[in-house]
């Protein structure tokens, strides 16, 4: 405050303050008008400089269901993850993959995940087998991520909307991360030499879009979701099917629900 | 002071102003305002494009397309699985053109037999199924269901018949033990085929003086397992399971 | 394609079973196994010169001060393999300035810093200056100038004075011992931690690390004793060597039993991850763990040591009672042995613990390279470097108890 503003007030309003007082109030409607088109104005271009103004990251808790039942092994979840993402083609890199399991009835169990699923699996027709599914994999989004435990810089993080990201230009490539993680989720990009992983598809979920590999499954075993919405898919699926996690004894508590989980999966 | 503690004291000064310095300027500013992190990485993240713009974004224009794929089977099936990423066709739809494929290797992608395929999706053997006839010759990709309606049940439930061919009961037909009504081949889900409810059943063909064959196995149902009924043991598509 | 994937390319056909597509790539390789190596030789040469100070072991003393160079020269290298592995080196002042307080690894700024300046060389200071003051008066050129700097100006040679770097550095030493544990602990800590990864989660690494830092940091000084003994025509100190001998030879049965502890204990609890981990162990890693960590680097040098060392008394003599010109050189064999032993070891530990998959459904295997920073040669370099660092130091600072300069010639001389 200036110090012009810090003088008294007279007890009464007189002359030009008494006439102002009565006469400002008629100008307050237009004057109201003319704000109204301003901020209108710089709404828009708040909106154009970045949706995530009027998003506010703290009412949401991104989560995802899977039903292995329903996946059918196509491999589009992971060819898609890589278009969207640019993660590089190589099959050592993935962010999302799909396995596939055979149980055979003298309890061995042969797991196999030919380039990560992309491109589909080999119609191999074993005897003796008790059950054979496949199973989508992807990072779990923990709530108690041990990555972000261990990284020793703060480059890998928890948001306050509950996805956990890695901010590429603080990494310093230690590879800590990759070894905490419990699901193999991580790996090291060949160029930027830095940690990378699933990120929900987070350039897409905040402006109310899916992952991309939840775009494009064709018998929706993938169900994307926010936790604190009431009323969601993931809600119902939560609510219809026996839901399980991977490696829930080390409490990592993963957001990645699985629906009838066999046993057999690691 | 000594002089030992006095020098020391000098040079340790000297390397903690100079680290404190240091981290006055390398600490990025939004380090720590979130939690520990750099507050600035998660609008880096958010601003990356999209390569996938959704099934919403194709109806404005294609939407006859769009109304035909959603009142058929392929509705689950979004444009972007076949057609490929299509953000930036929609930033420039005359510039960028999407891929529809057309040759035989694309379908069996989904619907080519595979046993971890869960029972009843539709599949066929790509090597069997009219061989040398495109895949949309017969069936439109936005509305697939084939020009008649298949006759066999091995075209949906491919892993049982399978399983069947190569098992004892493999000159049974589905219809011997299961009755199906036609429905079940419009709304699978809503009209079930029926399932044998008792021993007896089975009996028909393998209780000890039935009438069958000389060489099907034979139990006197009276003191076999009867707290049981038959296929909580026996496995009816693959009787005795090697 | 990126250079990584042809090795990366012929990794995929030696799978056995399944890994997770993304452990095709094996994250901590030879300079992850470096580093511990290093670390430990500092936490054991300190260790072994602390015995010295704090536990008068009079008949050590003559390897007091080369272990305190040998500590520096490796302390000094330690950081560099970290630096090579980083993906971003550059970044690496990120530890010191944000460390996550949560993470083993962020401690590694402030351990090293706090070890390197506050323990280390302090107190290669309080017990090098005034040999620094007096022979910087009869030296001419850099070496002058070179004991001039080291002195840091503080130049008081009275009573009071040497009393007062007697005392600090005594504190120092007192204080050293439990940074060395921290400096190598926190290593074990860093492994042991890793819950989704049953080769290394457990109680017990951090204490293994440790045994197993000292008993190579033992070895080591032995073995520079017995080498700068032997280039310098000096005699070796026989009751010293035999102290080295027996204070080895304790070491390495406590680090033993701890390693057949953790082992006896995985067999017997046999829990899930029992199965792919002995199929690890009979495969992949047989030679590094049984042949050369068992039997060639613990099991034959502690049987050797227990033999004929006099520390084992029967009747006041040793078990076998040999010369001591083969006593010696039966020493320098167990100790080379045990260097490889303890490098097995901490191979085993980092690499043995990326051969099979989180999944612990297969094993996969670890293509190490020839060239590049992740590979052999560099690997070599490294372990080279410290013993160019000895020299220097050693050149600068010698460590030569006939070099000493006592603080009675001091005295006696201020008196003049």
């Amino acid at each position: 405050m200036r110090d012009s503003e810090m003088r008294l007030e007279p007890s009464e309003p007189t002359g030009r303050r008494a006439f102002l007082s009565k006469a400002l109030p008629a100008f307050v409607p237009l004057v109201a008008l003319l704000q109204s088109g301003r901020s209108e104005q710089s709404q828009k271009e708040a909106a154009k400089q970045g949706e995530t103004r009027s998003y506010r990251a703290s009412q949401h808790d991104y989560a995802m269901g899977v039903d292995p039942s329903r996946c059918i092994g196509c491999g589009q979840c992971a060819e898609a993850c890589k278009t969207e993402n640019d993660v590089p083609e190589e099959p050592f890199y993935f962010r999302t993959w799909i396995e596939r399991y055979s149980v055979h009835s003298d309890r061995e169990t042969v797991v196999s995940s030919p380039n990560g699923g992309i491109g589909g699996f080999p119609a191999v027709t074993e005897r003796g087998v008790l059950r054979t599914f496949f199973v989508p994999k992807l990072c779990n989004q923990c709530a108690n991520p041990p990555c972000v435990q261990v990284c020793p810089v703060g480059a890998t993080f928890k948001t306050q909307d509950g996805v956990v990201l890695v901010d590429s230009s603080y990494c310093i490539g230690c590879r800590y991360c990759i070894q905490a993680c419990p699901y193999g989720a991580r790996f090291m990009h060949p160029v930027t030499h830095t940690a990378e992983k699933c990120t929900f598809c987070y350039h897409r979920i905040v402006k109310g879009h899916v992952p991309a590999c939840v775009e494009v499954c064709p018998t929706q075993a993938r169900i994307f979701g926010d936790l604190k919405e009431r009323a969601s898919p993931l809600m119902r699926f939560r609510r219809q099917n026996a839901v399980q996690v991977l490696k829930a004894d080390l409490n990592t508590e993963p957001k990645v629900y699985y629906a009838n989980l066999d046993g057999e999966v690691r | 002071m000594n002089q030992q503690t006095s020098r020391l004291l000098v040079v340790f000064g000297v390397m903690i102003g100079a680290l404190l310095t240091a981290r006055h300027f390398l600490v990025p500013k939004t380090f720590g305002k979130l939690g520990h992190y750099r507050a600035a990485a998660v609008d880096v993240v958010a601003a990356n494009k999209a390569k996938y713009a959704g099934k919403e974004a194709c109806a404005p224009c294609h939407d006859e397309i769009v109304q035909t794929h959603d009142t058929h089977r392929h509705i689950s099936v979004t444009c972007e699985v076949c057609h490929g990423a299509a953000a930036a066709h929609i930033d420039a739809p005359t510039e960028v053109k999407l891929r529809a494929p057309r040759e035989r290797g694309q379908c069996p992608l989904c619907h080519g037999y595979n046993p971890s395929r869960p029972t009843g999706f539709p599949q066929i053997d790509p090597a069997t199924h009219n061989p040398a006839k495109a895949c949309i010759s017969c069936h439109n990709p936005h509305a697939p269901e084939p020009p008649r309606t298949p006759e066999a049940c091995s075209a949906c439930h491919g892993g049982i018949a399978r399983e069947k061919a190569v098992s004892p009961h493999a000159s049974l037909e589905c219809t011997e033990c299961h009755q199906v009504d036609k429905q079940h081949k419009v709304t699978p889900r809503l009209s079930t085929p029926t399932k044998p409810a008792s021993r007896e059943f089975c009996g028909r063909c393998h209780a000890t003086g039935a009438k069958s064959a000389p060489g099907i196995p034979k139990v006197d149902l009276a003191t076999h397992e009867e707290r049981y009924v038959c296929w909580q043991c026996h496995y009816p598509h693959s009787p005795e399971l090697k | 394609m990126m250079e990584a994937a042809q090795p990366l390319a012929e990794v995929l056909q030696q799978i056995k079973g399944y890994i997770y597509p993304n452990e095709v790539e094996l994250h901590w390789g030879l300079l992850v196994v470096v580093y511990p190596y290093i670390t430990g030789l500092v936490a054991g040469a300190f260790i072994l010169a602390s015995l010295e100070r704090v536990f008068n072991v009079r008949e050590v003393q003559p390897t007091y001060r080369l272990s305190l160079l040998t500590a520096l020269a490796f302390l000094i290298i330690a950081p560099l393999p970290l630096l090579a592995h980083l993906g971003h080196p550059e970044r690496s002042f990120e530890i010191f300035f944000t460390p996550n307080v949560h993470s083993a690894m962020a401690m590694f700024g402030f351990v090293y810093a706090w070890y390197l300046m506050v323990v280390l060389l302090l107190e290669i200071w309080f017990d090098y200056r005034k040999d620094a003051i007096v022979w910087a008066k009869d030296e001419r050129g850099w070496k002058k100038w070179a004991h001039r700097l080291f002195t840091l100006g503080a130049n008081d040679l009275s009573e009071r004075s040497l009393r007062f770097d007697r005392r600090a550095g005594r504190f120092l030493t007192l204080i050293g011992i439990p940074s060395a544990f921290l400096l190598h602990g926190y290593v074990g800590f860093i492994f042991g931690s890793v819950k989704a990864n049953p080769w290394w989660s457990s109680v017990l690494i951090p204490i293994v690390f440790l045994f197993s830092a000292i008993v190579s940091g033992i070895a080591m000084v032995l073995v520079l004793y017995m080498l700068t003994c032997l280039v310098r025509g000096k005699e070796i100190d026989m009751p010293c060597a035999d102290k080295l001998a027996s204070f080895l030879l304790y070491a390495l049965i406590v680090d033993f039993s701890l390693e057949m502890l953790d082992f006896i204990h995985r067999l017997y609890q046999a829990e899930e991850s029992i199965r792919i981990l002995s199929q690890m162990i009979s495969s992949r890693l047989f030679l590094s763990l049984v042949v050369l960590q068992l039997l060639l680097g613990t099991l034959i040098p502690m049987i050797g040591l227990m033999v004929i060392s006099p520390a084992f008394r029967t009747h006041g003599r040793a078990v076998l009672k040999v010369p001591p010109e083969l006593r010696r050189l039966i020493y320098f064999a167990a100790a080379l042995l045990i260097q490889m032993g303890i490098f097995s070891t901490r191979w085993n530990v980092v690499v043995g613990g990326q051969l099979f998959s989180k999944s612990l459904r297969g094993l996969t295997v670890y293509k190490m390279e020839l060239l590049g920073l992740e590979g052999f040669f560099m690997s070599a370099l490294l372990l080279i470097m410290p013993f160019v660092v000895l020299y220097l130091l050693v050149t600068v600072l010698p460590p030569w108890p006939d070099k000493e300069v006592h603080p009675e010639s001091i005295v006696v001389a201020a008196a003049e």
